[in-house]
C-alpha cells in the first residue's frame, strides 16, 4: 500500500451551489503504483473528472471543497503540504494530458511559445537554470519523442495549422516536458476520429512503457481500458464500486454495474446486446 | 507571405466598398426630389437663371455622363464646388475634417482607455459588486442617446458648474492655426504653446465624452464577456495545471485572445460614431466636417454632400482596414484563414 506512487485515500468532495452542499465524491480510494498503468472508468457524472482535478489541485474553492481524506504522492500528503511545495510537483513530477486537442491549446500563440513558457516556469520552480535556446532544444526534443516528423516546423506553428491528431500529440509532449513520473490522462483523443484515437493511445502506451512511467487513465470507454491498463477502478455515483486487474474484470465482472458497462461496449462482430448501465446507489 | 495576401484581399475589398458607396451616394443625390439649382438661387431667381446654373453644374446632361464626370473628379481628388460656401468642396473639407478627426480620435481613446480596464475588472470580480456596478454604468452609457448625454453634459459642466467651455475648439481670444497635423492639441504641443494645448483639451473634453459614451459602454461589456469566455477555455485550465503563474496567464494568455472582440466591435460601431458626431458637433458648435455636412444637406448642396459622404466613407474604410490589420496581428487565425 505504502509503495504506491500515488495513493488517494478516502477522499470526499462536496460542491456548494446556492448554499446547498452536494457530495460529489464519497470516500474514494485508489492506488497507482510506480511504473504501472491504472485506469479509472465510469460514465459521465460518476466523479472521475473531479477525482482527477482533486489530485491535480485544479478544483476551485468555492464551489468545490475537499472535506475528508488524503492524497499521498511519494508518501507525502498533497492536501496538507505547503502550496509552494505542491506547485513544484504540479506539471513537473505529476503531469497531465488534456482531453480536447481543439480547445486545450491557446489559438493565438505558437506551440513553441506555449511549451516554452510552461518549461520556463517549471524550471524556475525547480531551481533549474536553462537558457532560451536550451529550452527550445528541449521543446523540439519532446516533439520528436511524440513522433513528430518535423519538430521545428510544428513548434513554429499556430494550433490552427495542425491537425487534431497532431494537436493531441502536442498535448502529450506538453505533459512530458519536465520528465514526469506520473502521467494523468483525461480521456485523450475522445474528440478525435476512432483511427486517430487508436494511434494516440498506442503512442501514449509506448511512451509510458518505454519510460517506465505510472499512468492514470481516466476514461468512460472500456475498450480504452483494455488497451492501456493493467489495473482498473470502476466508479459510479462518486464511489469506487469495483477494482481488479483488467483481465479479471473482463473475464468475470463482479458488479452488475460493471457488467452493464462492459455490455455497452459496441462490437464490430456478432449481435449487440443493448442494455443501460444503471447506477445503483 | 500569408499576411501579405490577407492585406491585399482586404485592400481590394475596401476599394470595392468605396466604389459601391460612390454609386449609392450618386444615385441618392440625383434621385431625391427638389432642384439644387433652384435651392441655391432662391425663390426670386428667374427661370433662365436657374436653367443657366443647371447647365453649369452639368445637371442637364444624361445621368451616365454625370456619374462619369463625378468619378473622374473623384479620381483626380476634385470634389467640385460648393453652392453654399461658393468655395471648392476640397477646401471646405480640408478646413473641417481635422476638427472631426481630433474629436473622433479623442473619443476612441477615451472609450478604450476606460472601457477595456473596466471590462477586465468586471470579468475579474464576476457577479460581485464591482461587476454589478460596472455593468450597470456600461449599460446605461451604451443605451443613452448621444444627444441626451451631450445636452446633459453641456448643462451640467457649462451652465451649472461653469468649469468647461461648451462650444468651439478654441477660445476666440487665442489665435492659432494648427498647421502641422491639423490637430489643435497636438500642434499646440509641437509649437510649445502650452496655453493652446491646455485650452484645446478643455474644449475637447465635453464633446468627446458625450460621443464616447455609447462606444465606452459597448467596449466595456464586450471586453467583460470576452474575458469571461476566454477564462473558461481549456487552455486556461491547462496553464494552471502546468503551474504557469497567474499573472502570466492573465496578462498574456488571456488578454490577447480576449482583445479580438472589443477591437472588432470598434470597427463595427465606427459608422455609428461618425453618425453621432453630426449630433455632437451641432450641440457643441464644433467646426467639424459633420456639421458642415448637415448644413450642406439642408441646402441640397449636392457636390458638398457627396464630398462629405465620400470622405467619411474613405475614413470609415481606412479605420476598418487598420482594425483588420490589428486583429490579424493579434489573432493568427484571422490572417491564416484570410490569406487563403
Amino acid at each position: 500500500m505504502s509503495e504506491a506512487l500515488l495513493s488517494v485515500r478516502d477522499v470526499s468532495v462536496e460542491f456548494t451551489n446556492y448554499g446547498i452542499a452536494a457530495p460529489v465524491l464519497r470516500g474514494v480510494s485508489l492506488d497507482v503504483p510506480a511504473h504501472t498503468q491504472v485506469a479509472l472508468v465510469g460514465e459521465s457524472g460518476s466523479g472521475k473528472t473531479v477525482t482527477m482535478k482533486a489530485i491535480m489541485g485544479l478544483l476551485r474553492d468555492p464551489p468545490a471543497r475537499i472535506t475528508a481524506g488524503q492524497i499521498l504522492y511519494d508518501g507525502r500528503d498533497l492536501l496538507t503540504m505547503p502550496p509552494a511545495e505542491r506547485l513544484k510537483l504540479r506539471g513537473t513530477s505529476m503531469s497531465m494530458v488534456f482531453q480536447d486537442p481543439m480547445s486545450s491549446l491557446n489559438p493565438v500563440f505558437t506551440i513553441a511559445d506555449q511549451l516554452g513558457t510552461i518549461l520556463k516556469y517549471a524550471d524556475r520552480r525547480l531551481g533549474r537554470g536553462r537558457s532560451r535556446r536550451e529550452r527550445m532544444e528541449r521543446v523540439h526534443e519532446v516533439l520528436a519523442q511524440v513522433r513528430m516528423r518535423d519538430p521545428e516546423r510544428v513548434a513554429a506553428s499556430y494550433p490552427i495549422m495542425l491537425s487534431g491528431g497532431m494537436r493531441q500529440r502536442v498535448l502529450i509532449a506538453m505533459a512530458l516536458l519536465s520528465e514526469p513520473k506520473l502521467l494523468i490522462a483525461d480521456e485523450p483523443g475522445t474528440a478525435l476520429d476512432v483511427t486517430t484515437q487508436a494511434q494516440i493511445l498506442k503512442l501514449l502506451k509506448d511512451l509510458v512503457t518505454e519510460r517506465g512511467l505510472a499512468l492514470l487513465m481516466i476514461t468512460h470507454n472500456l475498450g480504452v481500458v483494455r488497451e492501456t491498463s493493467s489495473y482498473v477502478y470502476v466508479m459510479s455515483r462518486g464511489q469506487v464500486v469495483e477494482h481488479r486487474p483488467t483481465a479479471d474484470l473482463f473475464a468475470a465482472p463482479r458488479e452488475e454495474y460493471t457488467r452493464a458497462l462492459i455490455a455497452a461496449v459496441p462490437r464490430l462482430t456478432g449481435g449487440m446486446r443493448l442494455g443501460t448501465a444503471e447506477a445503483r446507489p | 507571405m500569408e499576411f501579405l495576401l490577407f492585406l491585399i484581399r482586404r485592400i481590394l475589398w475596401s476599394l470595392l466598398v468605396l466604389f459601391g458607396l460612390s454609386v449609392v451616394i450618386f444615385g441618392i443625390a440625383r434621385g431625391i426630389p427638389g432642384d439644387p439649382a433652384r435651392m441655391a438661387l432662391g425663390p426670386t431667381a428667374s427661370h433662365e437663371q436657374v436653367e443657366d446654373l443647371r447647365e453649369k453644374m452639368g445637371l442637364d446632361r444624361p445621368l451616365g455622363e454625370q456619374y462619369g464626370l463625378f468619378l473622374a473628379g473623384l479620381a483626380k481628388g476634385d470634389l467640385g464646388r460648393s453652392l453654399l460656401t461658393e468655395r471648392s468642396v476640397n477646401a471646405d473639407i480640408r478646413d473641417t475634417f481635422f476638427a472631426t478627426f481630433e474629436l473622433v480620435l479623442a473619443t476612441v481613446t477615451l472609450a478604450f482607455v476606460f472601457g477595456t480596464p473596466l471590462g477586465m475588472a468586471a470579468a475579474y470580480w464576476k457577479d460581485r459588486w464591482p461587476d454589478n456596478t460596472i455593468r450597470l454604468v456600461a449599460l446605461v452609457s451604451a443605451v443613452t442617446p448621444t444627444f441626451l448625454v451631450a445636452l446633459l453634459l453641456q448643462i451640467l459642466a457649462g451652465y451649472v458648474l461653469h468649469i468647461l467651455p461648451t462650444s468651439g475648439r478654441m477660445l476666440p481670444s487665442i489665435s492659432f492655426t494648427p498647421d502641422i497635423t491639423g490637430l489643435m492639441s497636438v500642434d499646440g504641443l509641437l509649437h510649445g504653446r502650452f496655453d493652446v494645448f491646455g485650452e484645446a483639451l478643455r474644449h475637447l473634453l465635453l464633446p468627446s465624452v458625450a460621443l464616447a459614451s455609447t462606444a465606452f459602454g459597448q467596449i466595456t461589456l464586450t471586453t467583460r464577456a470576452s474575458m469571461i469566455d476566454v477564462s473558461n477555455q481549456d487552455y486556461m485550465e491547462a496553464g494552471r495545471a502546468f503551474g504557469v503563474p497567474e499573472w502570466i496567464r492573465v496578462s498574456k494568455y488571456m488578454l490577447r485572445p480576449a482583445f479580438v472582440p472589443p477591437l472588432t466591435i470598434l470597427g463595427l460601431t465606427f459608422a455609428a460614431l461618425i453618425g453621432n458626431a453630426f449630433v455632437v458637433e451641432q450641440i457643441f458648435a464644433w467646426p467639424g466636417m459633420a456639421s458642415y455636412g448637415i448644413r450642406t444637406i439642408m441646402q441640397k448642396d449636392l457636390n458638398a454632400v457627396m464630398g462629405v459622404v465620400m470622405v467619411s466613407g474613405v475614413f470609415y474604410v481606412m479605420v476598418n482596414l487598420a482594425i483588420d490589420i490589428l486583429v490579424g496581428i493579434v489573432d493568427p487565425r484571422v490572417r491564416i484563414r484570410g490569406g487563403r
